[in-house]
């Protein structure tokens, strides 16, 4: 018996000492990372029209601890600069797009974003790195369920994640200064629109879940004007170079 | 045995009729659990088994033909029980077509694939080609059988899609197999072809009620499976046909709310929704129609409504009306003439029938004329002037910005489809055609290069005057009119695109400080290319833009075409920097499967010579065995570029690809088998060589002057009742295709009286040369068109025949 006690007393201290160790693990990788994205966004700077990513998307995506927001089998590969199957038909997106697409909404620390169609929850970590609150919507009922519990968890509790259907967007906590939607569906919902503050923006990847084609910027101005930008997240010019 | 050979000859064609029926099915079968270009790769290479099987035989070639009975029932046996099993099994493996560029693991599941329905074809194969090497002395006769059972597995097959789901046609494959086993033992005559058919019966049985138990695991990235996931949907009603399966589904919870390319000012939503998925993607929907006209504003927010505002329109055509939103666009206008053409008659059946009151009886109204047609088919036949032609946007956005369309042919976009288009507008009418935004530009600006190429042609002095351009963030319209446009029509595009929020990109007397305003991109890409495309230097334009612009042709009906080699390096250094959705991957897909199966074809050559170098196989030798690689590998080559020509030729007349595939393999099968068998006679005269040369000779001429023949079809052939168009082509085909039939058992014959071990070699090649002659035909025809593809083959059957692999008296080489 005393030796049964033992051994599980070992169990316990080694498990605890190895979860006290696991983010340490992915640090390096982390750091690898970004650095890698860093790299990347430099060439991309004349396409999205900015020098460089907002230092503190940067540490946002240092902070955020990918691997915990992708299923067991895929943690090697968590900081791999790949998008990543998560069950359910979704994936979580390429960091480097990620990376972007954060840093196109232009987020102050005391924005509200919403976000349509959580995911793995990823993308609403990033965004609780940076602002007062952010509200994510997932119509995939257990993988929003796991997002929500994944958060709180991690101690994101600046996110609020519902289950629901995110085409009319979250009506009690609207206007936004940002949303983020992670599909784009046949067209950008009028809602969401509706929902946006004059100033804000919002961002839609387009393309398919392992590929974005370009990244669609929606900015209403403070007259309620609404334009959009189409960004290629790549530097690629489609004449050679006599033109 | 004699009596008994007309059984055994019944087994061959049965085999063939559910080989290649097989083939045809894991075409639809792919198309549903994954992808089109991926089923393509896939059946390409898995049809390989047919060179293996030469290659197998020839390796095992004493044990197997001592015991010929027993491997010939057995192989039949293997293919149906394999042709099940290797399928099931396949669905099962992880691979994810869309992860391949990602993860090194997809290329292994897809070399497991190849390999795994690669195995029944080799079963099939093999059976069919150590028959021919048992039965030299009746091989024009086994070959003919061959040919005509696999012309008639092709109609077989499509019938049996109309009327069953895709696993009960997979069942009816292993029964048609179970059949051939039983045929071939009761025509042999032995004890041990008997144990082995009794043997299979338990497992072919238990494998035709899997299949018949089965259901189809779809890739959870495709549309429908990602829409299942949404609470509330469901698979409501399921249609099967050779075109396509149609799954109805609805939702009850989460409405659908398809309307693509949506102002970004629009403020309303659609009404609901039924989603239509054809082989789980490609939505389109049916849209309820309460009565409440106002419910449909939103078509009038989308860039494909701007016609409609231009003037009064009184007859539209609307060319791929699918699900009706264009009609619904039509009507909301109070057009009082709408013309509906809609290619698969399943859809139109739905509208008129389960969904005819949800729809408002859309297809039923007097006000719409719908008619089931292929579009080219049906514009060339009317007589019929409009005021507007709508060539609506039908293909799916994913599959169109990922170029996966490259391989598709497109008679809908070509010069002379446009040029058809302006014939049939009324003074002052419009031509619309609206496609998907794709960055950097391509289709948009291949619709224009099209136009002002037409136009040119047609003796518009200015074509810029005649042309509108207009995009979204998502689509685009461009339009054609048949005449100049006025400044009230401009201050109305103008005005329509401030509202909604559109961006014009090209109109009469545009200044550049116009383009670019609402939804902007780094560059006013579009409207640049539009004033160079215009201006003086459009070829120099076009050859310094990285995507091939080049306006498709009917000859190179490649609209979807837009790779071009010089920026494959750029994209690949950009893999992991947002790069590699520029990668056009159709036909990349397509070069990858050419290189793929040129070395397997290589190594199933290469490795049965050292077999045949060794041991007891040498000695009878008195062929040259490089004559033999070059005859059976050109005749290889040449049929199906031929026979994929007149299949591509022949959908402009006949107007649809399906009826176009139908006639033409089965007409080039059955008639080549025709020759096969006539083939005997003069092998029995010892006139081989003689009757290649003549064949030869025959395919040449005729060939050539189809050729020209197809360069203008007469506009009275096009009206011709379908029935009759297709019993012209197959009149057509059938003196070509009966001296197709010829070479091959000339030569074979030929083979088994002085060198029967080379018989299985030469099967081998043959099958090797076919594979890589589909997937090269469609590439050389993307170059350089169909007509030159047919050159090719003439040239290829000269060769062949100079290179006739006759038998000399001198020893062995």
């Amino acid at each position: 018996m005393m030796h049964y006690f033992i051994s599980l007393l070992i169990l316990i201290a080694a498990s605890s000492f190895a979860l006290a160790e696991a983010p340490d693990a992915y640090f390096d990788a982390r750091q690898r990372m970004v650095s890698e994205i860093v790299d990347d966004v430099v060439e991309t700077a004349s396409q999205l029209g900015r020098e460089r990513l907002n230092p503190r998307v940067l540490d946002a995506m240092k902070s955020v601890k990918r691997h915990e927001f992708v299923p067991p089998e895929n943690r090697k590969r968590a900081y791999k600069n790949r998008p990543l199957p998560i069950g359910h038909g979704q994936t979580i997106s390429q960091p480097y797009m990620v990376a972007i697409m954060t840093d196109l909404l232009d987020l102050d620390p005391g924005d509200k974003v919403l976000e349509v169609g959580a995911g793995s929850g990823y993308q609403a970590a990033i965004l609780a790195e940076l602002v007062d609150r952010v509200y994510s919507i997932e119509i995939i009922a257990p993988l929003g369920k796991e997002a929500a519990q994944r958060l709180k968890r991690l101690n994101y509790d600046n996110v609020d994640v519902r289950i629901g259907d995110g085409y009319y967007g979250w009506k009690e906590q609207a206007p936004f200064d940002a949303i983020i939607v992670t599909a784009a569906g046949s067209h950008i919902p009028p809602p969401l629109i509706k929902q946006l503050k004059p100033g804000g923006r919002m961002v839609v990847p387009v393309g398919s879940r392992f590929m974005t084609q370009e990244l669609l910027l929606v900015e209403k101005n403070d007259a309620g004007d609404i334009t959009t930008r189409q960004l290629l997240p790549v530097i690629f010019v489609p004449l050679t170079g006599s033109h | 045995m004699k009596h008994h050979q007309h059984l055994l000859f019944v087994s061959i064609a049965l085999l063939s009729l559910a080989a290649l029926g097989y083939e045809i099915l894991l075409m639809r079968l792919f198309s549903i659990i994954q992808w089109h270009h991926f089923a393509y790769m896939i059946i390409s290479l898995a049809l390989l088994g047919y060179g293996a099987s030469g290659a197998v035989i020839t390796i095992f070639q004493k044990q197997l033909k001592s015991h010929f009975a027993v491997s010939y029932t057995a192989g039949i046996a293997l293919f149906g029980i394999s042709a099940i099993g290797s399928f099931l099994l396949v669905q099962q493996l992880p691979f994810n077509a869309e992860e391949v560029l990602w993860d090194w693991r997809q290329p292994g599941w897809l070399l497991l694939m190849y390999l795994l329905l690669a195995i029944p074809f080799v079963f099939a194969a093999g059976a069919i080609a150590l028959a021919l090497s048992h039965y030299s002395d009746i091989i024009g006769k086994i070959y003919a059988y061959d040919l005509i059972g696999a012309g008639l597995g092709g109609v077989c097959i499509i019938l049996l899609l109309f009327v069953f789901m895709p696993f009960e046609v997979l069942a009816w494959i292993g029964l048609f197999a179970l059949l051939a086993t039983l045929l071939a033992a009761m025509a042999l005559h032995s004890t041990a072809a008997w144990r082995v058919t009794l043997l299979s019966i338990p497992p072919a049985i238990a494998m035709i009620w899997l299949a018949l138990h089965s259901t189809a695991v779809i890739s959870p990235y495709k549309e429908l499976s990602q829409t299942l996931r949404i609470p509330g949907t469901e698979i409501v009603a399921r249609r099967s046909s050779p075109l396509g399966l149609l799954d109805i589904v609805e939702s009850r919870q989460t409405p659908f709310r398809h309307a693509p390319g949506l102002s970004l000012k629009a403020d309303g939503e659609p009404p609901p929704q039924v989603g239509i998925f054809t082989d789980g993607g490609n939505m389109s929907v049916i849209t309820r129609d309460g009565g409440n006209a106002e419910a449909f504003a939103y078509l009038d927010q989308i860039t494909s409504a701007l016609p409609y505002h231009l003037r009064k329109l009184q007859q539209v055509l609307i060319l791929g009306a699918g699900g009706g939103a264009d009609v619904q666009q039509a009507r909301y206008h109070q057009i009082p003439q709408i013309t509906a053409v809609e290619l698969n008659p399943q859809i139109v059946k739905l509208l008129r029938g389960d969904y005819a009151k949800f729809s408002g009886h859309l297809y039923q109204q007097s006000d719409v004329d719908v008619h089931i047609n292929e579009a080219r088919g049906f514009i060339s036949d009317s007589s019929q002037q409009y005021d507007l032609i709508q060539v609506a946007l039908m293909d799916a956005f994913g599959a169109s910005t990922a170029g996966l369309y490259a391989l598709n042919e497109s008679y809908l976009y070509t010069l002379e489809a446009f040029k058809t288009y302006l014939q049939h507008l009324q003074p002052s009418g419009y031509l619309s055609v609206s496609r998907w935004i794709k960055l950097p530009p391509r289709d948009t600006l291949k619709l224009m290069a099209t136009a002002i190429s037409v136009l040119k042609e047609s003796g518009v002095d200015h074509p810029a005057q005649q042309l509108v351009l207009i995009r979204g963030w998502q689509t685009s319209t461009l339009l054609v009119k048949n005449g100049a446009f006025t400044s009230s029509e401009i201050d109305t595009v103008k005005a329509f695109c401030k509202t909604l929020g559109f961006d014009v990109a090209w109109y009469p007397g545009m200044q550049a400080t116009e383009a670019n305003r609402f939804n902007q991109l780094r560059q006013p890409w579009f409207y640049r290319s539009a004033v160079a495309l215009l201006g003086d230097e459009t070829q120099q334009f076009m050859d310094d833009y990285k995507f091939d612009l080049r306006p498709s042709t009917d000859d190179r009906p490649y609209f979807f075409h837009f790779f071009k080699w010089i920026i494959l390096p750029e994209i690949l250094s950009l893999q992991g920097k947002g790069g590699m959705p520029l990668l056009e991957q159709g036909y990349l897909i397509s070069v990858s499967t050419l290189l793929q199966a040129l070395f397997a074809s290589l190594l199933l050559i290469i490795l049965p010579l050292l077999f045949l170098n060794r041991g007891g196989l040498r000695t009878q030798q008195t062929i040259r065995r490089s004559s033999v690689l070059i005859y059976f590998f050109a005749i290889g080559l040449a049929f199906l570029f031929i026979e994929i020509a007149f299949i591509q030729k022949m959908s402009l007349l006949l107007h649809h690809p399906l009826y176009s595939a139908a006639t033409v393999m089965t007409g080039f099968l059955i008639f080549a088998g025709l020759g096969s068998l006539y083939s005997q006679r003069l092998v029995e005269q010892d006139h081989a060589h003689q009757g290649v040369v003549i064949a030869v000779g025959g395919i040449a001429v005729l060939s050539i002057a189809y050729l020209l023949f197809f360069k203008s079809l007469p506009d009275t052939l096009l009206s011709l009742p379908l029935a009759v168009k297709m019993l012209f082509v197959i009149i057509m085909i059938a003196p070509l295709a009966f001296m197709m039939g010829m070479p091959f058992p000339l030569a074979l014959s030929h083979l088994g009286q002085h060198a029967q071990q080379l018989i299985p070699w030469a099967w081998g090649i043959n099958g090797c040369a076919s594979v890589i002659s589909a997937i090269l035909a469609t590439l050389l025809a993307i170059h350089g068109g169909f007509s030159m593809v047919v050159t090719l083959a003439v040239l290829l059957y000269l060769l062949a025949a100079l290179s006739f692999p006759l038998a000399t008296s001198g020893k062995n080489r």
